[in-house]
């Protein structure tokens, strides 16, 4: 059992945990106030791509990573857009853009940097280490050589937590998600309160989808995201759409794939542990932990008639 | 006394209906005014175009003497006016407070919790609506979660305060209690609007009611003075008969037997104690109760689908009690459940498949595994015919029917079987005085026609007017079957609240099972 105790290990899981846990907190933004939101996936490929592309072009990773943030909060514009104003499918909705996001991503990539891909000069968002940190025992595993974004992702958590439980808007975002009518009959906007979280959601997850792109590598591959937004997907169910919950099982997942990269070459096949994390993604949802209960107005369209 | 509010010719038309037409009220200053009307009579269009939910297409409304105009419920909610809809407008996943707070938190980017608990707090003594803020909506019974509403419209400072159909969901000690409230508010000058299609409850708080029938207002009356005849007659438009005059019984040999029966509720209490009857072709038996004693456990029981855990049931002399539900129905029994909506009927079904929700598997409705459409829309078609179901539409899905109406199909579907037993629980429920008749007439036509009849309600009322005889249950226990036509109210009353008038000595629990109890504990009615 001496991998436990190899830094490596548990860098690797926390560093994993945020491409998980950034969109997963995404979607439950996206959900608390009542839209379904299964595009994480799509809207990671395209904040990744053009995290990538304009961290190449204006040489600055910073600058990619708020091209991802826009393109993130556009994309899930019009996503919100189709769902609110036009009360169309949400799952439908959600795999259009999934799908758009992976079609669109390697078209852009082969018709603007052809078949090499993203120059190998793109610059990528710093590592840091915070020595404070970085000496406690065992803590300081966690924070070996991370991205800046590691910090960012654990601040949104809280964040996320403080902004839906502790304030007002949190309070009437939750209340949309529930019940819609009852929130409208109080005098709150009920589509704009949706529009607000769908766009927060998709922020997040385009930031979850940077962090690939210019977080831990500095390039942009075609479908690079791999189904993380879909095991994001479990995550914000396993974390009973709770930011605290969806990071927990975020880092879950990410254990269980970091474990597979660690115990590699060992007794064990590979391909059997690398099956860890989607094992546990299914064991997760099969109700493992206790019913999770969504936003009891999840997916329903708010329509008014006047 | 001053008006506080008034309406003036409102008018409101929907596509194929005019829902308001030139409705006329006055609200006076500090008093409990009841709108009166059937289901569909406008009651509820003419609540919403108060609350600015709707706008109205001609017509005018003054508070207190001032014209106003709601372009929503927010403009609506600022002018003062409070609403608690009939079905609640709260978020069960939210706690009370929260709720009571929404969209008006106390706080400035941070929402303050302890000040919203405490102002909720405030609040609820003030009005003696208790109610732990802190609780979970979604825990609540429906009765608190109805104070919980009637606070958010204080908390809003309402000046008026409109209740939309406040007792359609309440026991009676909840509508009790909730009449305490209504009454401290009018103590306090704070002017109360009831719709409500019930005479009785009208009767009993209100001190003006307006009458409405067909989207108009038919006129407004003090209630002291009035009859309830009266009443019933402004509302329907014309002579309605509240107790119907019934053939002389005649009844057959014994159909049901019940002998000795325990039932399980869902939670694995024991709901049902050791109870015996039997039920007569020809005869209407009612089981009346305060709600929660066991009545429906023991029916759902009879018709298999609550769990017998002592004692037989023997249906035509064959003992049924382990027999599934499909073979009770197939030997002859018909069950017409209490939530209508939820067990009686699909309502996204159109009416020829929920008229042979029962037989579908059977010929003429299919065959080799396929459904015969044609023969179930014959069959349906005749059933809408005979029991007048409006529209007469068999294509209609059951969901846009009218309760009434939809009550009708259950009734055709089961009665259209031709049982020998047939089971009806709370088959009045949420309709209209026109539509509770109907129902009524039908009941004694199958009982004239010789059908045993099991009839489970709520309304005392509505026992006492059909039953034939009268069983009693309190705590899962048959207390007494008395003689309907001879039984009082007051009788019964006292029995449903497990006390038998002749000692008048409360009952301890697990002592009479027997039918007839010609009383042997006489003497402990004396002096010790």
């Amino acid at each position: 059992m001496s991998f436990l105790a190899s830094p490596q290990l548990w860098a690797g899981t926390l560093s994993l945990a945020v491409p998980l846990a950034l969109p997963a907190l995404g979607g439950t933004f996206s959900e608390r106030t009542g839209v379904v939101n299964i595009a994480m996936e799509g809207i990671m490929l395209i904040g990744a791509f053009f995290a990538a592309a304009c961290s190449h072009w204006t040489g600055s990773a910073w600058l990619g990573l708020l091209a991802a943030m826009v393109a993130g909060a556009l994309i899930a514009w019009v996503f919100a857009w189709a769902a609110i104003r036009l009360a169309a499918d949400q799952v439908v909705l959600g795999m259009a853009i999934n799908i758009f996001g992976a079609g669109i991503t390697a078209f852009l990539l082969n018709t603007i940097f052809g078949y090499n891909g993203t120059p190998t000069s793109t610059p990528s968002l710093p590592n840091i280490t915070i020595p404070a940190i970085a000496n406690v025992p065992v803590l300081g595993w966690f924070f070996h050589q991370q991205s800046v974004l590691v910090y960012v992702m654990l601040a949104l958590v809280i964040a996320a937590h403080y902004f839906l439980f502790h304030t007002r808007l949190g309070l009437r975002m939750r209340a949309v998600g529930e019940n819609p009518l009852a929130a409208d009959t109080l005098g709150l906007n009920v589509w704009r309160l949706r529009y607000t979280g769908v766009i927060i959601g998709g922020v997040l997850s385009a930031i979850g989808g940077a962090y690939l792109s210019i977080g831990i590598l500095n390039s942009f591959d075609v479908n690079m995201t791999n189904g993380r937004g879909y095991i994001a997907l479990a995550a914000m169910i396993f974390g009973k759409w709770t930011p605290y919950g969806a990071f927990g099982a975020a880092m879950l997942f990410a254990f269980a794939t970091s474990l597979a990269d660690v115990l590699q070459g060992n007794v064990i096949p590979t391909d059997l542990l690398s099956m860890l994390p989607y094992a546990l993604t299914v064991l997760a949802l099969a109700g493992l932990v206790g019913r999770s209960t969504a936003p009891a107005a999840d997916g329903i369209p708010y329509t008014l008639e006047r | 006394m001053d008006a506080f509010l008034e309406v003036a010719g409102l008018t409101k038309a929907f596509p194929g209906v005019i829902a308001n037409d030139h409705v006329d009220l006055t609200l006076r200053q500090g008093e409990v005014h009841a709108i009166l009307g059937e289901n569909g009579a406008g009651k509820s269009t003419l609540m919403k175009l108060i609350y600015g939910l709707y706008q109205p297409d001609s017509g005018e409304i003054r508070l207190e003497g001032k014209p106003v105009h709601f372009n929503s419920p927010r403009d609506a909610i600022r002018a003062g006016i409070g609403m608690v809809h009939q079905h609640f407008m709260l978020i069960p996943a939210l706690t009370v407070a929260d709720n009571v707070v929404l969209g008006d938190e106390p706080g400035g980017f941070r929402y303050d919790r302890k000040e919203a608990i405490r102002r909720v707090r405030a609040l609820s003594e003030q009005y003696r609506l208790t109610v732990d803020p802190t609780v979970k909506i979604g825990s609540l019974t429906v009765g608190l979660q109805q104070r919980v509403e009637i606070l958010k419209a204080f908390y809003r400072e309402a000046k008026l305060l409109i209740l939309d159909e406040p007792t359609a969901l309440l026991t009676p000690q909840e509508t009790e209690e909730l009449f305490v409230v209504v009454r401290h508010l009018k103590d306090q000058g704070i002017p109360v609007l009831f719709i409500s299609h019930k005479l009785d409850e009208v009767r009993d708080i209100a001190d003006r009611v307006t009458v409405m029938r067909a989207g108009k207002t038919v006129g407004s009356v003090q209630v002291k003075g009035t009859t309830s005849q009266e009443l019933a007659n402004l509302m329907v438009g014309r002579d309605v008969v509240l107790r119907i005059d019934k053939q002389p019984l005649n009844a057959g040999a014994s159909v049901l037997d019940v002998e000795n029966v325990s039932v399980q509720g869902h939670d694995k209490h024991e709901r049902v104690k050791g109870v015996s009857f039997s039920v007569r072709a020809g005869e209407i038996f009612g089981i009346a109760g305060i709600d929660g004693n066991g009545q429906f456990e023991l029916v759902d029981a009879i018709a298999g689908l609550a769990k017998v855990v002592g004692g037989t049931v023997r249906f035509n002399g064959q003992d049924i009690t382990r027999l599934s539900p499909a073979k009770r129905t197939q030997s002859g029994i018909a069950y017409v459940p209490q939530d209508r909506q939820a067990d009686g009927l699909v309502l996204d079904f159109d009416l020829v498949e929920n008229t042979i929700l029962r037989d579908f598997r059977r010929k003429p409705f299919s065959s080799g595994g396929w459904l015969r459409a044609s023969a179930a829309r014959v069959y349906a078609e005749s059933l809408i015919k005979r029991f007048d179901v409006r529209p007469p539409n068999a294509s209609r899905k059951a969901g846009e029917l009218s309760g009434g109406n939809q009550q009708k199909v259950i009734l055709a579907r089961e009665v259209g079987r031709n049982p020998s037993l047939l089971i009806v629980a709370q088959p009045t429920r949420g309709l209209d005085v026109g539509a509770i008749e109907g129902i009524h007439r039908e009941l004694l036509k199958l009982r004239d026609s010789g059908k045993a009849i099991i009839l489970v309600s709520l309304e005392l009322d509505e026992i006492m007017s059909l039953s034939d005889r009268i069983g009693v249950i309190h705590d899962g226990q048959l207390l007494e079957i008395v003689d309907g036509p001879s039984a009082t109210r007051e009788q019964l009353g006292l029995l449903m609240t497990g006390i038998h008038p002749e000692d008048g000595m409360p009952l301890a629990v697990g002592t009479e099972t027997s039918s007839s109890a010609p009383s042997s504990p006489k003497e402990t009615g004396g002096q010790s």
